[in-house]
């Protein structure tokens, strides 16, 4: 077993995981934040990413230990005091997701892509997601809630909100 | 009737938000692998390596050894324990049945078969002590194909199948097919493959379950699509536990597809090993489980016989299918290539004769049932690919081929020659507006010109019917269905006025909790915000039989429809009661009961249910409360409809597609929640897409699956598709009081062939008719460059 110390949504934790622990499982089972999903063995699917230190990762694809001092933000950790994130709301208003489970690795890579690029076009959007698999969607209303967040963090925020 | 209250804009019809998204986008979703129960155990499967082998002997003591592990079990300790196979839900007359024990006793059929199931602390220790387990196999040859099973000398599957046969089935008047095909002027044949495939719903199954001593009670969390299937299935047929002493959950489910409808090996395992040990015990599938051990979909192989007349119109036509259906009978599976596809085979045309012969295969591979479509697919491609074969070699337009042979809107109902009669249609206004949305004479104008310019756009139509909506439960009785497929629903007033209701449908992934919260809010004037939705618990909803075949809607929606009126009629009831009025001068409109031509004479809803409850001043004759259930058996199936056309561009030195437009119009009757609908058609064409260009699970010649993970079996992600232009036409259903039809399915059922049709338009330039699925660049490329070379 090895310490590591992480802080996830804002919150320090230290924790003892064996060398093998994955990141998703220290995230789960560990720390009960059960919004970041595995969907698949091999990095494909996407439905375990997380930022760590800012950027877009597959938590299944990094070991617990490499996690050791970073800067976690979860599905959990996006909205702030009751407001939801833009791509949140942006997900509920255009009906990007259906059962659900692929969707907090598709709003955490979608905030990865707006971060560093925030006007993305209709191409630009498609291929961010390309390790995010939807089989519920396809990916028509997911990539039109990615550019109604686009809009309403670039400030046309009235588009939000209105059912 | 005089009423000036002003009407509430309808919220049948209308895009309300979805109410369960709430707890999605927050991560607060409750998935079975999300829960979990103090001491519990996890599971940890061994499997065969082996496509066909007999166990000689199981060794646990190194995997008992591991600090950790509690106890390793085997299909002779379940069978000693008098654990039952797995029984199929579908028999056809001369049905060999495998008998598929959820840990094999005795012999393996399939690469993944479960042996025997390790229960550990952890999941790690767990698979680990899996693997520790030594199991000895005497391999036998093994066979993958369902057309080489069936051949002389083939590896024999299962003793009790000879030849590998699981039944022979045949639709139609054989005789009246032969004499017109033999009359026709022009017979059109072709050779399909409809691949294998793997439904790859994001949530892997697992299964949770625990056993309460004290009162005898276990209780199973399960990604199942069908709570009180499981629960009678496992409790009756399985594991022999009496159904008022087992509650199934099937809570948040994400995604199923099909593929979660059956009743799998390792949800019973785990069930069994939690009262046998005493202890919860979890189980959730690596993907890699998933790929080998969820039952997979289509694995058709067929010969199509098409006649026409001189005119163009079809005269008759023939088929002849061999289905692959794996190792083992699942629970649908006898009923997908047979009655949920070859009654399909008339589409939308006037077919006055057809013939279909089904020959159902074991092979040493998973087993095959429904995958989203579930047979109709099959017959739609059939079809639809065979319709375009014969354009071309009748040299008429394929819109116009379709055209010529539709049934017309004056013909309904009509009766087709393979037993399904149509309640309803009128299928020329949805291919004119495909045709209208994609500017088809113009589409084939800038497709001349741009063959003349080495570009190779090619269009595709696909004009589909499906019959969904299942189903009439005496029809599907007498056809084989081992269960009655009609839908609950409880609308649960209580005294405030708010409302709970309970289904027996279950949502994973297709909006019920807002969909039947509008029907329910819409009747009674009130807000979706009122209307709390249960489904997924044999504890909490009374009965039901789930959600597949697009039945939600136009069943389970039927059922709640049909409660909400008893509901309000009992109100009209009461408020006459309280009005002093007689009940049929009672009116009710948007949330309130007023006396005809005198508005102020009103009671509120709430009003209502507070006075049938407190039942200080109702009816003498009448009992308190204010609730209404609904077994709702539907006397047809429902039968939507459409057209879809996608327009493709095939990179000629590369073989590579991109679906560049992709128009649907489909006709689903009266539409609930036209956002929702959307949302179910887009996806719907993705996966259908995906069959066309890019997804096969393909086995070696000794079982082992080839396309075991995401990396080597292409799902379709965001970049390989386009925005889809949707629109459509409304022909109520006359079968359900909603006149709604089932829409989960078509956008899987017209794509295919959509696809599939435009790549093969694009390559006509090279004489290239017809390639089998999945149109890879390889696949492309190779059939360019022989056709170039004169091959």
């Amino acid at each position: 077993m090895a310490e590591i110390n992480v802080t996830v949504n804002g919150r320090a934790y230290t924790r003892d995981v064996e060398p093998r622990t994955l990141l998703v499982h220290l995230l789960r089972d560990t720390l009960g934040l059960t919004g970041t999903h595995v969907g698949c063995d091999t990095s494909q699917c996407g439905a375990c990413t997380v930022l760590m230190n800012g950027r877009g990762v597959k938590s299944c694809t990094v070991l617990a230990m490499q996690a050791d001092g970073a800067e976690l933000t979860t599905i959990e950790g996006i909205a702030s005091s009751g407001t939801m994130h833009p791509l949140q709301e942006a997900f509920r208003q255009e009906h990007g997701l259906q059962c659900g489970f692929c969707t907090p690795g598709m709003i955490m890579s979608s905030i990865d892509l707006l971060s560093h690029n925030p006007n993305p076009s209709e191409h630009d959007i498609r291929h961010a997601l390309e390790g995010n698999i939807c089989r519920c969607t396809g990916y028509h209303n997911i990539v039109k809630a990615v550019q109604h967040a686009a809009h309403a963090m670039a400030g046309g925020a009235s588009a939000v909100g209105a059912d | 009737m005089a009423t000036t209250v002003a009407p509430r804009a309808p919220l049948i019809g209308s895009s309300p938000k979805r109410k369960e998204d709430a707890r999605f986008i927050t991560g607060k979703g409750r998935y079975t692998d999300d829960i979990n129960l103090p001491g519990q155990l996890y599971a940890g499967f061994v499997r065969s390596p082996h496509a066909n082998a007999t166990i000689t002997s199981i060794d646990s003591s190194a995997a008992l050894a591991i600090p950790g592990v509690h106890a390793v079990l085997t299909g002779e300790d379940m069978k000693a324990a008098g654990v039952n196979p797995i029984p199929p839900g579908w028999l056809h007359p001369g049905i060999k049945i495998s008998e598929f024990r959820p840990l094999a006793v005795g012999r393996v059929s399939h690469v993944g078969n479960a042996v025997a199931v390790v229960l550990a602390d952890a999941p790690n220790i767990a698979r680990d002590a899996a693997d520790a387990v030594v199991v000895e196999y005497e391999d036998h040859p093994a066979v993958a194909e369902a057309i080489d099973a069936i051949k002389p000398g083939a590896p024999q599957v299962h003793e009790g199948a000879p030849g590998n046969v699981v039944f022979n089935w045949a639709l139609g008047d054989a005789d009246v097919t032969d004499a017109a095909i033999k009359g026709a002027t022009t017979v059109v044949t072709q050779h399909l493959t409809n691949q294998r495939l793997i439904a790859n719903a994001i949530e892997p199954r697992a299964s949770l379950a625990s056993y309460d001593a004290a009162a005898d009670e276990l209780t199973l969390y399960v990604t199942s699509q069908n709570p009180h299937v499981h629960r009678l299935i496992m409790g009756a047929f399985i594991l022999g536990l009496p159904e008022h002493k087992f509650r199934v959950i099937a809570p948040d489910v994400g995604g199923g597809f099909g593929s979660k409808i059956f009743i799998y090996p390792e949800e019973c395992v785990v069930a069994w090993a939690a009262k046998t040990l005493g202890k919860p015990v979890k189980w959730t599938a690596t993907r890699s489980e998933s790929f080998l051990t969820d039952a997979h979909g289509r694995d058709h192989d067929t010969n199509v016989e098409m006649a026409f007349d001189d005119a163009g119109k079809i005269v008759a036509l023939r088929v002849k299918t061999v289905a692959n259906l794996g190792a083992y009978l699942t629970l649908f599976a006898p009923a997908v290539p047979t009655y949920l596809y070859g009654t399909l085979l008339s589409g939308q045309y006037n077919i006055p004769a057809i013939h279909v012969e089904v020959t159902a295969a074991y092979t040493n591979t998973t087993p095959v049932d429904a995958y989203r479509g579930a047979g109709r697919p099959e017959a739609t491609y059939l079809l639809e690919r065979t319709m375009d074969v014969a354009a071309r070699q009748l040299g008429i337009d394929p819109a116009e081929l379709r055209r010529r042979n539709l049934i017309s809107k004056d013909a309904f109902p009509f009766q087709t020659a393979v037993a399904l009669q149509y309640d309803s249609g009128n299928y020329e206004p949805a291919l004119d507006r495909a045709l209208e949305m994609v500017n088809y004479p113009q589409l084939r104008a800038e497709q001349a010109v741009g063959r003349t310019k080495g570009k190779y756009m090619g269009i595709g139509l696909s004009s589909y019917i499906e019959a969904c909506g299942l189903a009439p439960s005496h029809i599907v009785g007498s056809l084989g269905a081992q269960a009655g497929l009609y839908e609950s629903g409880v609308v649960r007033v209580h005294p405030t006025g708010k409302v709970t209701v309970l289904t027996g449908s279950h949502s994973h992934g297709q909006g019920h909790e807002t969909t039947f919260a509008q029907i329910v809010a819409h009747e009674l004037g009130c807000s979706i915000d009122d209307v709390e939705v249960v489904h997924g618990d044999t504890g909490r909803v009374p009965f039901g039989m789930g959600t597949y075949g697009s039945r939600s809607g136009a069943v389970g929606g039927a059922a709640l429809f049909n409660s909400v009126q008893k509901v309000k009629e009992k109100g009209r009831q009461i408020a006459a009661h309280l009005l002093e009025a007689a009940p049929e001068d009672v009116d009710f409109a948007d949330g309130t009961y007023f006396v005809k031509g005198s508005l102020s004479k009103s009671k509120g809803f709430g009003e209502v249910a507070l006075a049938a409850y407190l039942a200080h001043n109702i009816p003498a004759d009448m009992e308190p409360g204010l609730e209404a259930t609904t077994f709702f058996n539907p006397s047809n199936f429902v039968f939507p409809f459409g057209t879809h056309i996608a327009v493709v561009e095939v990179d000629i030195e590369t073989g590579q597609v991109r679906v560049v437009r992709y128009v649907a119009v489909d006709d689903f009757g009266n539409v609930i929640n036209p956002m929702i609908v959307d949302g179910q058609l887009h996806g719907g064409i993705a996966q259908g897409a995906a069959q066309a260009l890019w997804e096969g699970a393909q086995y070696d010649s000794n079982g082992q699956l080839l396309t075991g993970s995401m990396m080597n079996y292409a799902l379709p992600r965001a970049e390989f598709l386009p925005m889809f232009e949707t629109d459509r036409t409304v022909t109520p259903s006359p079968v359900n009081p909603l006149g709604v039809k089932g829409a989960g399915e078509a956008g899987t059922i017209a794509s295919t062939a959509a696809v599939a049709n435009a790549v093969m338009d694009a390559l006509s330039p090279f004489g290239i008719t017809h390639l089998d699925m999945p149109l890879t660049p390889a696949r492309i490329w190779s059939a360019v460059n022989d056709a170039k070379a004169g091959n």
